[in-house]
This record gives structure tokens, C-alpha cells and sequence, in this order.
């Protein structure tokens, strides 16, 4: 195996492009697994730790570009309040060790529907922007990066370099089910972010399909009864009955299996309770915080 | 020496140990130690201690000769099928592989077992479970083994397996093993009258899944040609006498030949007691002549060890109105799978303890054992009481809501005590403080616990889920629930149970020093620090240090059964007594005195009572070292007869209590264990700090079994092997465990010591099962309780 360590993106990007068989490595925490059961047995890798481009955090305007080899470590110590549903998705992933090595690029780089940072990114909209020495940068959408359980939208020469994070216009919540209290794949997860502005819900749900899924009639629903009751504005309780049925419609985007960990029926039903008690707490957040600004 | 081992007659025999991070005022001051530094009842440091937690602990793993080649083993993917063909020549012809061998290559018996020889060394013919050997490699490095044991290319005719185990024994499946009807042991009680009724009754199907031992240090090994042809081995195993027994028997050798040393242990908890590598490296290495090492990786450590047994148990209990058990009625149904290992010692423990440590005059049990094409199951921690203790548990809290009574109160109107009489007709002679332990779970501080339902402040970190955020109180609901059980301790049903030490006393260049050998395994229970505790206590003259267990001292016995303290201790105790002995002797002859009334103190002086001192140093007595080795005995168990499983099976009981406290999200059906609190009666606390160490490491073995341990076997494949999705507690998982610890000794043993082992492993599962039940009023009748079974009611 060989093993390349480029200094700089551009670098890096010439590598990959003469090595598309390369593996990058980032933190190493799902590629040294793979290499460890012997599930992967690259013939290079791309050592991308001394490359700095990926390990910048940048605000510009109403986003946040994350580098690709950010630990959630930072994460949480630097986004809580641009992007506090993704702080509250790092601190779900593994443990301390894990969370000062693994990244945002390596979560996307796996392709998994279990990556917990990825439901939170679809529900706030965020994109990937990769890059090729051939073809420069392009940005692809998180909702649309993972094509099949560990394939990527990525091409054999790109890499991905940030991501677009952006800034919360509203509550944001992120939960996830598990066996144990910590150390734990995913059963189910679930991320789900207001937008105040344009008085939207986004959505995004883990481990419950081949790719990381949305519900939009879910969105739909809420900011129609919202609309209606007049809730964007007067900021009143939750009516009865909406955070039930947003779970329903949430249960219902789902599309799970069976597996080791879990069974479709329960992966349904968890989504479901876990979307209506996100909906409530991001709510009554954003109720809190107004009356705080009022008082 | 009795002024050494004594108790302080005012003290209390208990002590309470609260849990970490929650101070409170223990019920009774902890016992004042006396004696000699580091001796019997103090928390000496364990030797392997400091080198265990810097990382520089040398495990079976590390081993390291020049030269030494490295083995892999060729697994079958499938349960149960016919071996076609197997062609090595593709992987023999491969760079820097020295050996391939099928069982053809096997050099004497082709078979092994601990209680019958019926597992393949190397599979020939079929193969009967996932995970079987069928062809062994050696080579350069690590990688090509595993390469060349990938281009091994066997075929197979698939076989439909046989995967339930009711189906195996009902006489429409086809025999895994000829002659059984896949009945591998069928334990049956008869105690008192077999037609009673009784005005209250209730009746449960309780299920538990594969647990696996997980331990941390996978199987390994390495193997030493020897230049007369024997082999020495360097491994982590349970008992080095039956390896080697079993070892020599396949390679065709005398027992001489086959030299076992123990290696570093990473845990063991049963799955060290069947071979795994040894006979496969030894005949690499005879092969080629050269040193062969082995080590499954983590993968394949879930195929190359037994697992606790699945159970399937059916329970009737009947009762007066008052709570009084008038009969249990007991089918236990256990899945061996596809070898006996050891199953048939399991199902006895799982019948003879199957309706919990209760008076009752009357019972029918039957426990069954079967062979499946699933995973073999043998030896794990609590040993058949594990399974059982689910079911007779279960039913007391079942029986106490029918009566409207305390669920701890029926328990103790039933509990034994010393005098009881067991479903074998054994009469309990010993302590049996049931009562007394549960009293104490029950009275038992409660800690602060977080405050239950939807609230202003919610750290998440308390709740079910913790930083998974998946509750802020909503639907959480607290339960509180209790379990006791209790085991034999040390091996039963006739088996000739003993242990061997060799103690000698020498002349060192610094004074006396005292070594004592043994070939009991250090498996990370501390048995060495006890060791040493113990010829501190009774030869108190110069440092113990305890040399590397293996064959060239006699056997003793597995460390297992919660037994090593109580015979390798007491193996270690008698020769040192013995020593002792002697010493005297030539202390009387050179001093000129009697030897009656000479005695060794505690600081290593010879005095008697008439003239006080007689000798300050006892170095001029050993010009010639003084060398005892004895084997040690306990008191003699009898078989169980084979129609009404009477007999006095067992030499002794140990018993815990466990109440637990669990918040359920039950919404999401998940539960978080706040707080255990458990009590035991150990006869002596030998290393009180041990001694936390194994009742913490059992709780949180119970706590894995209630909540998320279970090897997931779905048409004879194992699914999950894997620490991903095979989940033993983390750190956030563990609840604090505060601890009553009793010392009613058992005047039989030594010191009056109790095994201490198993016991916290067997009352702590149920204990949580109750508390889920308690918190959700779903009826729990299996475990691992999964968040399906919360959610929607099982
Ligand atoms: C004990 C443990 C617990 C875990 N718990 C969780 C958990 O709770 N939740 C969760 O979501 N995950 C968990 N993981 C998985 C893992 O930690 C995360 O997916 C993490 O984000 C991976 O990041 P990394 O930098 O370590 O990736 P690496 O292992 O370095 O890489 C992962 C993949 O991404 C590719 N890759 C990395 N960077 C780039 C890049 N810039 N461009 C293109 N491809 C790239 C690599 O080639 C590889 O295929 C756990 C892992 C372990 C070992």
C-alpha cells in the first residue's frame, strides 16, 4: 500500500487525480475500521492531515464553510450558535476519542445512512463542495451525496473540501435512538431545522432508508398549519394534535428495513416519536428565546 | 497463626460500600484489617496492576519468538453442510506459506471435548456450525496466513440446519450426533409430591438470548517445537491440565511432551475453558518445525469460543393465599448447539437451581439440553443459574401481585436459610442468608436520582439515550425492581475437585522468601495477589512471590466456578501450613525446645508462650529450602440420581441480592439503569478491593444481558460479531453500584471464604427485567429487553 501525504489541497487533488484508487484518510475512524475487518484494502491512501484548506472554519455571509477535516470537537466548541443542530449531531457520534478525530468529510465520505451529522445537514439545506484538479469545484447538495449505501456522488479523482453550512434561521434539533447510552449506531436518527425567514421546516432522517431521507409533506404540514394559525408570528404554542401528526408524516417518509439493529416497524414508530418531540422542543426553544428578546 | 485470620468479635460481619460520587454514611464502619501487611483481608496491590493500566501488560497476543511463523484458520461460512472437497493447492503454493493442514493432518485423536470427545479438531466430512474449523495455515506474517487461508477453497453441499432447538429434540430432526436424538443431557428433579395443587397459581414463559463473554483479549497462543518432539505452549486458557490433556490426546503425544505455560489473559468469564488455538498451532508447529503464532482477530474470537446458552424456560408456580410456595413445576430448554462442551455440567446447574434460593416443598423440574446446528454454548459466568434466575425471579414478582403482597416480602417469606433443604434433597449446612441480603438491597440508601418528567433544567446526560438526545423526560418512567440468586461453587455432581500448590521456603540473598506454584490461570480476577496474600498470612518471614503458572506443577483445576480462591487459596494455604510445619520443627531442634506450643508470628519470629522470642530470624533454619506440594480437596459431591436428580451435588452456595433502579423512555422503549444496589455474602472479603472489582464486573455483566448483549444468530449464522453491533455497556451505561458486603464465613473453607465470582452476574439481570416492568407495566419475559418489546408490548 502506498501511502501519500500531501501538504496542500491542490496537492492532494493532483494525487488523487493520478491515483483515483487512492482512499483518502482523514480521522480514520470508519477507514482504519474497514481496513481492520478487512473490508477495505486500499491500494494507496491519501494521508489529508496536513493539508490545511480542510481544516478551516470560515463565515462568510449567512453560511458557514466547514473544512472537510474539522473534528466535531471543534464543532461543537465553535458552531453552537451558527449551527446548533449540528453541534447537537456531533456530540452524538462515538465517544471523546472518536469526536477529537472523525470529520464531516469523513461522515460524507462513508456514504452511510447511519452518519449522524448527515439528517441534521439535509434538514438545514446544507451542500458539499468538492473539488477535482481537472474540473475545479462543484457543490453538491447533502441530500443528494449519498447515491446508495456507501456510495457517493463523488467522482474517482474529486475530493470534498467544506461544507456549506448555513447559519441557523431558527431552532434546529437533532435525536437519535440507540441501544446504549453511548457508543452507538444509530437505530434511527432524526434532524430537523426552522427556518424563521422563509418560514419553512426542513427535515432529515438517518438509518431509516438506503440514503438519507427528507419529509417534505412533513415540512409542508407543519408550516401550512403554522401559516394558518398564525403561528410564524405570534409565536403561540404548538396547536394539538401538530407534532403528533408531523411524526406520523415522518414516520410515513420513512422507508426502513430490518437489520441486526433494529426492525422497520420500530424504526417507524421511533422516527415518529422522536419527530414529534423535536418539533416540540424547537418550538417552545424558539418561544423561550422570543419572550427572552421581548422581556 | 489464628490471631492473624481471626475477626474482631465486636464487629459487625457486614460493611456498606456506597457508590462512587454519592457519599453517604455507611450503615456499619468497615471492618478494622489486622494481621500482616498485605496479608488475607487487606486490599493488596495486584502485580499486574500498574503494568495492566500503562499498556505494558505482555498478553497471550504480544508473545514474540525468532523465527516464529503465524497461523490462520479456515472457518465454514455455513451452519451445517456436507465438505465436498477441500483444495490447498492454490494457498500451499503461495509465497511465504509454510503449512496448510486439513484434518487428514491431525496426528492422533481427531476429536476433543471437555466432556465428550465429539468436536472436530478440523471438520472432515460436514461441518456443524457457523464458524467451524476445516483447514489451518501458516506462514511468514500475519497478512499471507490470512491470505492463504481466503484461497482455500472448500466445497460444500449445503445441509438444512437445524436451528430450533424444540424441534431438534422432538424426534422429527434428523441426529446431529448419533444416537442422542439431539438430546444432549436431560436433568430431571423429582423433590417431594409430584400431584399437589394449590389455591394460587402462576404460570410464565421466560426466553434469554446468546450472551457471549466479550472479553477484550481474543483468543491466542503461541507454540514452541521442542527438541523431543513434544511442544510447548504459551496460552491464555482457563485450565492448562484438561488443554493439555486434550492437546497431547490429538497430537498423538504423551502428556509429558505437551508443556503448557499461561500467557497473559484478557479476560476469560468461561469462554478460555474449551480449546480454541492450541491443538491448531501445536501441529503448525510440529509441521514446520518451527514457533507458530496465533490470534483471532475480533471477528473471529465470536467463532472460536462457546457462549452462555440460550434458554427457553416454562415455569408454574403454586402458592397458599398466604404466600407460601406449596410446588414448582420447572422445563428448562437449552440450546448447546452444535457440540457438548460443556453442557451437561450447565443444564444440571440451571435444574438444580431453577427455582431460585427458595424453600419448596414440592417441585418438577426438568432441564434439557440440545444439540442445534447454532453456535456452541458451554461455560460463561453463573452457569446455567444465569439463565434460570430470569424465569424463578419473574415468577416471585408474578406471584406477589397476584397475592397483592411486596414483591420483596413473598421473597423472604420463601427464603432458604441454613437448614434448607434443596429440590436434590441436599441439606443446606452453611450460611444462606437470603433474608439478610435481600433486607439489605431493600433498606439500602436510595441515591439522589434525577428528577422524573418534563422539567425547566434538563441535562440530557441523566436521561434515557443520554447525549443522544432522544428524551427530555417525555414518557420517562422510573422502576425499581429486585432479584436474588445464588450457584454452587467449585465443580459438582461427584467431580474429584481439587487444586495443587507447591510452596517453598528458601534462603534468598536477602532472607527467607516465599515462592509458591500453582497452574491455576490469572485470568484478571487477581487470584496471584491472593496467592500471595495468603503465604504472607501464614509464612510471614520474607516476600511471596508467585512463579508463572504452568504444567510442571500439579493441576488445579479451572478458574472457574467462583472456585480458585476457595481451592488454589486453599491448595496455597495447606502446603504453607505444612511449611510452616516443618519450620517449627527445625526451629524446636535447633533451639533445643519443645516443639509443642512453638508458633511463627506475625512478624516472623519463633516464639512460645513460656519464653516469648526464641528466634529472630528464621534465615539459619534453611540451609536446605523446605518444599511442600499437596493437592487440596473440598468436601466430596455426589451425582444426582438420573430419575429424581437426588443427591448431595453441591460443596457450596453463594448467594447476592441486586435491587435496581431504571428510568424507561417509554415512548422509545429505552431504559437507563440509574443505580444498583447489591448485596453478597462473601464469608471472607480476602482483597476487599478485588472483591468490588468482581461484583462491579458481574453487575455489569447483568446489566449488558438485561439491556443489549445477545449474539443474534438467524438460520444458524451469527449476524453480529462485532463490538459495532454486539453491545456490552460503556462507561454511560453503568449505573453507580453501591454494595453491602457480608462475611458469614463457611466453616469449611478456607478462611471462610465463599466464591465471589459469579454471583453478582446471576441476581442482576432479573433485577432490572423487574424494574422495566415495574416502570412500563409491560410484562418482560425476555432478555435482552429490546426497545420493541417496550414499545409494543411482547
Ligand atoms: C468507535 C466508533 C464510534 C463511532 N460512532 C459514530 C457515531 O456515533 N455516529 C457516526 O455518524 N459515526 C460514528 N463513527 C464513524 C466515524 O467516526 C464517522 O463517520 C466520522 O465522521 C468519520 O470521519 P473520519 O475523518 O474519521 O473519516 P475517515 O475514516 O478518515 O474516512 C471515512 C471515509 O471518508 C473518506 N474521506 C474522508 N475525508 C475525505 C475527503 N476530504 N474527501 C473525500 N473522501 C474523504 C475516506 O476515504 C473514507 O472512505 C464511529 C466510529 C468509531 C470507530
Amino acid at each position: 500500500m502506498d501511502f501519500l501525504q500531501p501538504t496542500s489541497l491542490s496537492e492532494a487533488l493532483a494525487m488523487k487525480a493520478e491515483r483515483p484508487d487512492a482512499t483518502p484518510i482523514q480521522g480514520g475512524t470508519d477507514l482504519m475500521v474497514d481496513i481492520n475487518f478487512d473490508r477495505a484494502r486500499p491500494s494507496a491512501t491519501i494521508d489529508l492531515n496536513r493539508v490545511p484548506e480542510l481544516m478551516d472554519i470560515e463565515h462568510v455571509g449567512s453560511d458557514v464553510w466547514v473544512g472537510a477535516g474539522v473534528p466535531y470537537l471543534r464543532i461543537m466548541r465553535e458552531l453552537q450558535s451558527d449551527a446548533p443542530g449540528l453541534c447537537m449531531a456531533a456530540r452524538t457520534v462515538g465517544s471523546p476519542q472518536i469526536r477529537a478525530r472523525g470529520t464531516l468529510g469523513g461522515n460524507l465520505g462513508t456514504a452511510s445512512p447511519a452518519g449522524d451529522t448527515l439528517p441534521l445537514l439535509v434538514a438545514i439545506g446544507a451542500t458539499a463542495e468538492v473539488a477535482s484538479s481537472e474540473r475545479g469545484r462543484r457543490e453538491i447538495p447533502v441530500r443528494n451525496f449519498i447515491i446508495r449505501p456507501r456510495h457517493s456522488a463523488l467522482e474517482s479523482d474529486e475530493l470534498i473540501v467544506r461544507v456549506r453550512v448555513p447559519k441557523a434561521r431558527g431552532p434546529q434539533q437533532f435525536g437519535k435512538v440507540g441501544q446504549r447510552n453511548a457508543m452507538v449506531i444509530s437505530i434511527a436518527s432524526f434532524g430537523l431545522a426552522f427556518d424563521l425567514d422563509q418560514r419553512a421546516v426542513g427535515t432529515g432522517i438517518g438509518s431509516a432508508g438506503p440514503v438519507i431521507l427528507d419529509a417534505p409533506e412533513a415540512n409542508a404540514h407543519v408550516a401550512e398549519v403554522f401559516s394558518t394559525e398564525g403561528l410564524w408570528d405570534s409565536a403561540a404554542p404548538l396547536p394539538d394534535g401538530v407534532a403528533k401528526r408531523f411524526g406520523e408524516l415522518v414516520g410515513q417518509a420513512a422507508s426502513p428495513i430490518d437489520d441486526v439493529r433494529g426492525t422497520a416497524r420500530y424504526r417507524r414508530h421511533a422516527l415518529s416519536v422522536l419527530a414529534a418531540r423535536s418539533l416540540k422542543w424547537a418550538w417552545n426553544e424558539h418561544r423561550e428565546t422570543t419572550k427572552g428578546t421581548r422581556a | 497463626m489464628t490471631d492473624v485470620t481471626s475477626t474482631d468479635a465486636t464487629t459487625t460481619p457486614w460493611t456498606t460500600i456506597p457508590s462512587p460520587n454519592q457519599p453517604f454514611a455507611p450503615a456499619h464502619p468497615a471492618q478494622p484489617h489486622r494481621g500482616v501487611p498485605g496479608g488475607v483481608g487487606t486490599s493488596a496491590r495486584r502485580p499486574d496492576g500498574i503494568p495492566k493500566v500503562k499498556g505494558e501488560f505482555a498478553y497471550s497476543s504480544d508473545l514474540w519468538a525468532e523465527g516464529m511463523l503465524h497461523g490462520a484458520t479456515v472457518r465454514s461460512p455455513h451452519p451445517y453442510a456436507r465438505i465436498v472437497s477441500i483444495d490447498t493447492s492454490v494457498a500451499k503454493s503461495m509465497d511465504g506459506v509454510r503449512a496448510v493442514l486439513v484434518a487428514d493432518d491431525v496426528p492422533g485423536a481427531k476429536v476433543y471435548g471437555m466432556e465428550h470427545d465429539d468436536q472436530p479438531v478440523l471438520a472432515w466430512d460436514v461441518v456443524r456450525y457457523h464458524g467451524e474449523s476445516v483447514a489451518i495455515v501458516a506462514a511468514e506474517d500475519p497478512e499471507t496466513a490470512r491470505r492463504a487461508a481466503d484461497a482455500v477453497v472448500v466445497s460444500y453441499q449445503e445441509l438444512d440446519p437445524i436451528v430450533d432447538p424444540e424441534f431438534a429434540i422432538s424426534g422429527d430432526a434428523p441426529e446431529l450426533h448419533e444416537g442422542t436424538g439431539n438430546i444432549t443431557r436431560h436433568v430431571k428433579i423429582r423433590h417431594g409430591e409430584q400431584d399437589v395443587s394449590a389455591p394460587v397459581v402462576v404460570t410464565g414463559r421466560y426466553e434469554m438470548g446468546m450472551q457471549d463473554q466479550a472479553f477484550l483479549g481474543p483468543e491466542s497462543g503461541m507454540v514452541l517445537p521442542g527438541v523431543d518432539g513434544g511442544v510447548d505452549i504459551f496460552v491464555a486458557t482457563q485450565w492448562m491440565h484438561v488443554d493439555r490433556g486434550q492437546v497431547a490426546k490429538c497430537l498423538g503425544l504423551p502428556e509429558d511432551q505437551v508443556r503448557i505455560t499461561l500467557a497473559g489473559v484478557g479476560g476469560a468469564f468461561g469462554a478460555r475453558e474449551d480449546l480454541s488455538m492450541q491443538v491448531h498451532a501445536s501441529m503448525l508447529a510440529l509441521h514446520t518445525n518451527r514457533p507458530v503464532r496465533m490470534v483471532y482477530s475480533r471477528e473471529e474470537s465470536f467463532f472460536g469460543h462457546v457462549h452462555r446458552h440460550p434458554a427457553w424456560m416454562e415455569y408454574e408456580h403454586g402458592a397458599t393465599e398466604e404466600g407460601d410456595l406449596v410446588y414448582v413445576k420447572v422445563r428448562v430448554l437449552l440450546d448447546g448447539g452444535a457440540y457438548t462442551s460443556s453442557s451437561t455440567a450447565v443444564a444440571g446447574n440451571a435444574g438444580r437451581f431453577s427455582i431460585g434460593p427458595y424453600e419448596c416443598p414440592n417441585a418438577t423440574i426438568d432441564s434439557i439440553v440440545a444439540y442445534t446446528n447454532n453456535p456452541p454454548c458451554g461455560a460463561m459466568r453463573g452457569f446455567g443459574a444465569v439463565q434460570v434466575a430470569l424465569g424463578h425471579e419473574a415468577q416471585m414478582d408474578k406471584l406477589a401481585a397476584k397475592l397483592g403482597m411486596d414483591p420483596v416480602d413473598l421473597r423472604i417469606r420463601n427464603a432458604m436459610s441454613q437448614g434448607s433443604v434443596m429440590p436434590t434433597g441436599q441439606v443446606v449446612h452453611n450460611p444462606a442468608p437470603v433474608r439478610e441480603l435481600l433486607e439489605a438491597v431493600r433498606d439500602a440508601p436510595h441515591r439522589e436520582l434525577p428528577v422524573v418528567g418534563e422539567r425547566d433544567v434538563i441535562d440530557i446526560r441523566q436521561l434515557p439515550g443520554g447525549a443522544a438526545n432522544s428524551t427530555h423526560g417525555e414518557d420517562v418512567r422510573r422502576g425499581v425492581g429486585y432479584g436474588v440468586g445464588f450457584k454452587n461453587v467449585g465443580f459438582a455432581e461427584g467431580f474429584d475437585d481439587y487444586s495443587t500448590a507447591r510452596v517453598t521456603l528458601s534462603r534468598g540473598a536477602e532472607g527467607p522468601i516465599v515462592s509458591v506454584h500453582h497452574a491455576a490461570s490469572e485470568v484478571g480476577q487477581g487470584l496471584v495477589t491472593i496467592c500471595m496474600q495468603i503465604a504472607r498470612t501464614e509464612l510471614p518471614v520474607g516476600p511471596a512471590i508467585v512463579l508463572p503458572a504452568d504444567t510442571q506443577v500439579g493441576s488445579a483445576g479451572s478458574s472457574s466456578a467462583s472456585r480458585q480462591t476457595y481451592m488454589t487459596g486453599g491448595a496455597v494455604k495447606q502446603s504453607c501450613e505444612l511449611v510452616r510445619s516443618e519450620l517449627l520443627d527445625r526451629a524446636a531442634g535447633h533451639v533445643g525446645v519443645a516443639r509443642a506450643g512453638l508458633r511463627l508470628a506475625d512478624d516472623g519470629t519463633i516464639r512460645n508462650a513460656a519464653d516469648g522470642i526464641l528466634l529472630d530470624d528464621v534465615t539459619e533454619l534453611l540451609s536446605t529450602p523446605i518444599e511442600i506440594e499437596r493437592e487440596f480437596r473440598h468436601r466430596e459431591t455426589f451425582p444426582m440420581d438420573p430419575e429424581r436428580g437426588q443427591g448431595d451435588a453441591d460443596v457450596q452456595f453463594a448467594f447476592a441480592a441486586h435491587r435496581a433502579v431504571v428510568d424507561v423512555d417509554a415512548g422509545l422503549g429505552i431504559v437507563r439503569v440509574l443505580d444498583m444496589a447489591t448485596a453478597q455474602d462473601v464469608g471472607k472479603a480476602m482483597n476487599p478491593q478485588q472483591l468490588e472489582g468482581q461484583i462491579e464486573g458481574g453487575t455489569s455483566h447483568g446489566v449488558g444481558l438485561a439491556l443489549m448483549e445477545e449474539i443474534q444468530v438467524v438460520g444458524g449464522k451469527v449476524r453480529n460479531p462485532s463490538f459495532t453491533d454486539y453491545l456490552i455497556p460503556t462507561v454511560l451505561d453503568m449505573p453507580t453500584v453501591q454494595m453491602t458486603i457480608m462475611e458469614l464465613g463457611d466453616p469449611e473453607a478456607p478462611y471462610g471464604v465463599r466464591g465471589v465470582g459469579e454471583p453478582p452476574s446471576i441476581s442482576s439481570t432479573p433485577a432490572i427485567a423487574a424494574a422495566v416492568r415495574d416502570a412500563t407495566g409491560v410484562a418482560i419475559t425476555r432478555v435482552p429487553i429490546r426497545p420493541d418489546d417496550i414499545v409494543f408490548g411482547a
